[in-house]
């Protein structure tokens, strides 16, 4: 038993139980608190140059990283032409950047906003911390140690995949650098904090995909047996 | 044909005095918590006036409601382009959404300075202090009715967005102290047939009660995206700051399931106040919104149903619902103020979200023009008492911009019709006008003496249960909430009506 098999080998099952039983337990418990705690409301201009390039930029970037993790003979076949491998790096380091731009703005907008300063709670503060440590992680590795989606998935996705089968295979990335590891534990942080805090908002991504395809109006009856369809579909 | 019932309220305009009582009572019932301390499900602004929030009737900045498109669909103002992709592509960041300086910000005043100030040589003072921050506030520069009997007023009377198409000689008695006019405008949401907030929500959240019509939002699906506040042309849904959730006016249905009048109708002072069932035909809603403006009015009184009628009786049974409410809407006040009598209109219906409150347009002050030689009094002796109501004060095409989506004849109908009620009332009372005058003035508008009679007695002299009929809910019988536990859910049953059953309980 040493430190790497305890942090990368145990943590992770322990923090994405606490993770989904908490995430059970605030949506069955405690539904009405469930939301994104929007501050565009009381300050609105800062926030706009922070929210668009934090979001665009982190969905993106998070997308890739679970195709590497999930799917790393995909990431090797496209980076297997350098042109395409420049390519994808690159991209990667200008959505990071724009990624931490947006978290910038949001910090300076927390700190220096009266009104969105007095709304800030400690979660929030540890929101943003844990966002920052992983942001400048992640942007460090892919600076420092070049090609990173390349030996990501080499290192990081066969460990990755090893922990589903319940038999982590730490060896993988026992040897990586120490921001690398940061990044990685940082990432079960994150995973961790998403029922305690505001985090719960992404997990109602679907509402506006099920926007896309529902009726304009909705119409709801007490009856027991009514019919509760929706009363219109205009085109 | 699809019958459904509708709760519904209208508002004699010529009675609301501005007192803000309804504002007061909804307040104390319902937004005394933090981060509802600006809203105001009920609010009282005076005409013309900007509004609260302010400029909202002005859709090219907040773009609320529907507009119809080159292919004649209808479609949210907030989706102009690709519609509902559009809902992804401000999904982080909304650029419609008003801010809470477009309401105001929200404060106290330091009360505990006036007890605990050290003895000094002046007098301790309260000074304004912010609810958002906590802060002293150094000057309150927005209230709820910040422009409160301010009719004359250059920065915001002639600001105001209804303005449009009136005759220059118009906008310029705006101002002159002898001809100004105003007149209050009490405002709740309007429990749309075809909502913006609702058709608006990616969550879902938000719906329209089948049984009768109000609009609601699930405080346990919102998700506090916030789209109802910008789709709403109304701007009737709030977004609550503090907890992330939107919230609106309910019409007080907790308190009209059991028969009680809404609290801002039931503290009214002038009695403006009507509550009411109509029913109406649930297919057509879509139609009506697409009709072009001049004829929306007339479209959203042929989707009102004659509760005697027995098809549409028939229709109403086999939607289940009950015989008090259909009793209930054959007494309706509501039928007869906008159906029947027709002096009722709908608030800004060119919004096309077909709202189910009414208003009746102001008659008052019925003099064109005081004279201002004359120090501004009103001459009996030259002057006729009852003018022609094209040269009252108040120009019809204020009215209509705001009524009538600047149909002028259906506001002069309505206008004519309370003026003829008036002088056949005044005739029996006073005797001074002559029976021919009344007879032909009731007669230019269709109405019979019984009907004169009526519309007097409904809106001057009516009793409570005659401004309010409201039929009770069978909740016991029909509910999502199990009947066994009614007692234990008595006082909380609303928010959320659809509580799964997790590991044996209801949560």
């Amino acid at each position: 038993m040493n430190w790497d098999y305890m942090l990368f080998g145990i943590v992770p099952y322990i923090f994405v139980a606490i993770a989904v039983v908490g995430t059970i337990w605030r949506y069955t418990t405690n539904r009405y608190t469930w939301s994104s705690l929007s501050s565009e409301f009381l300050e609105n201009k800062v926030l706009f140059f922070g929210s668009f390039p934090w979001h665009f930029g982190i969905i993106l970037i998070l997308i890739a990283h679970i195709i590497i993790l999930f799917i790393p003979s995909a990431l090797l076949a496209w980076n297997a032409v350098p042109a395409r491998l420049y390519i994808l790096e690159v991209a990667g380091l200008i959505l990071g950047f724009l990624a931490l731009v947006g978290l910038i703005l949001f910090i300076y907008r927390r700190l220096t906003d009266s009104r969105v300063r007095a709304q800030t709670s400690s979660w929030d503060v540890l929101v943003l911390i844990v966002l920052l440590i992983q942001v400048v992680t992640g942007l460090a590795n892919a600076i420092m140690y070049k090609w990173g989606s390349n030996w990501m998935a080499g290192s990081a996705s066969p460990w990755f995949l090893s922990l589903w089968t319940l038999d982590p295979q730490v060896d993988y990335i026992a040897n990586l650098p120490l921001v690398t590891k940061i990044h990685i534990f940082n990432a079960f942080v994150f995973i961790l904090l998403i029922p305690f805090t505001r985090f719960v908002h992404f997990l109602a991504f679907w509402n506006p995909l099920t926007y896309m395809t529902r009726p304009y109006q909705i119409q709801r009856h007490y009856d027991r047996n009514a019919k509760t369809e929706n009363i219109r579909q205009y085109k | 044909m699809d019958v459904r019932a509708q709760l519904s309220m209208s508002f004699s305009l010529d009675k609301c005095i501005g007192c803000h009582t309804c504002s007061v009572s909804c307040k104390n019932v319902w937004t005394t918590r933090q981060g509802a301390e600006y809203m105001w499900w009920n609010n009282v602004e005076t005409k013309p006036g900007c509004g609260y929030p302010l400029a909202w009737e002005d859709q090219d900045r907040y773009k609320g409601g529907w507009e119809l498109t080159s292919s004649g669909s209808l479609r949210l103002k907030l989706l102009k382009g690709p519609g509902k992709l559009r809902t992804l592509a401000n999904i982080f960041f909304q650029p419609n959404l008003p801010t809470i300086d477009d309401y105001y910000e929200p404060f106290t005043f330091d009360y505990d300075n006036l007890f605990n100030a050290p003895a000094g040589d002046d007098q301790p003072t309260a000074r304004p202090k912010s609810l958002l921050t906590g802060e002293f506030m150094d000057k309150i520069v927005l209230g709820p009715n910040w422009d409160d009997d301010f009719g004359g007023s250059p920065l915001y009377a002639t600001n105001d967005p209804n303005l449009k198409g009136l005759s220059d000689s118009q906008k310029l008695c705006l101002t002159q102290f002898h001809k100004l006019f105003y007149f209050y405008f009490p405002r709740i949401c309007n429990h749309c047939g075809n909502p913006g907030c609702v058709a608006s929500c990616p969550s879902g959240a938000i719906y329209k009660r089948g049984e009768d019509g109000i609009v609601l939002i699930d405080q346990d699906t919102c998700r506090a995206w916030r789209f109802c506040v910008s789709a709403c042309p109304y701007k009737k849904p709030y977004f609550n700051w503090n907890n992330g959730k939107s919230e609106k006016c309910i019409f007080c249905y907790p308190r009209l399931e059991t028969g009680q009048a809404n609290a801002c109708a039931h503290a009214c002072t002038g009695r403006i106040r009507y509550v009411g069932v109509i029913l109406y035909d649930a297919d057509r809603i879509e139609e009506t919104a697409k009709q072009p403006d001049d004829r929306l009015v007339e479209a959203m009184r042929d989707l009102i149903l004659d509760p005697n009628d027995p098809a549409v009786i028939a229709g109403a049974r086999a939607n289940g619902l009950e015989d008090n409410w259909i009793l209930a809407a054959q007494e309706s006040p509501q039928y007869n103020l906008f159906k029947k009598w027709r002096i009722a209109l709908p608030h800004h219906p060119e919004f096309r979200t077909v709202p189910m409150n009414y208003y009746i347009p102001p008659l008052s002050p019925i003099l064109h023009q005081a004279k201002g030689d004359q120090g501004g009094t009103y001459d009996p002796e030259n002057m006729e008492f009852f003018t022609d109501v094209e040269l009252m004060r108040i120009p019809t095409k204020f009215l209509a911009n705001i009524l009538s989506a600047g149909n002028e004849s259906v506001v002069i109908e309505a206008l004519k019709k309370q003026m003829a009620v008036r002088m056949y009332i005044r005739q029996q009372r006073v005797g001074d006008l002559g029976d021919a005058k009344v007879q032909s003035a009731l007669r230019e508008v269709g109405l019979s003496e019984q009907d004169a009679v009526d519309i007097n007695r409904l809106l001057a002299l009516a009793t409570f249960n005659e401004r309010f009929v409201i039929p009770e809910t069978h909740r016991e019988s029909k509910t999502t909430v199990d009947p066994r536990t009614m007692y234990e859910k008595r006082g909380s049953v609303g928010f959320g009506v659809k509580k799964k059953e997790f590991l044996g309980r209801s949560w």
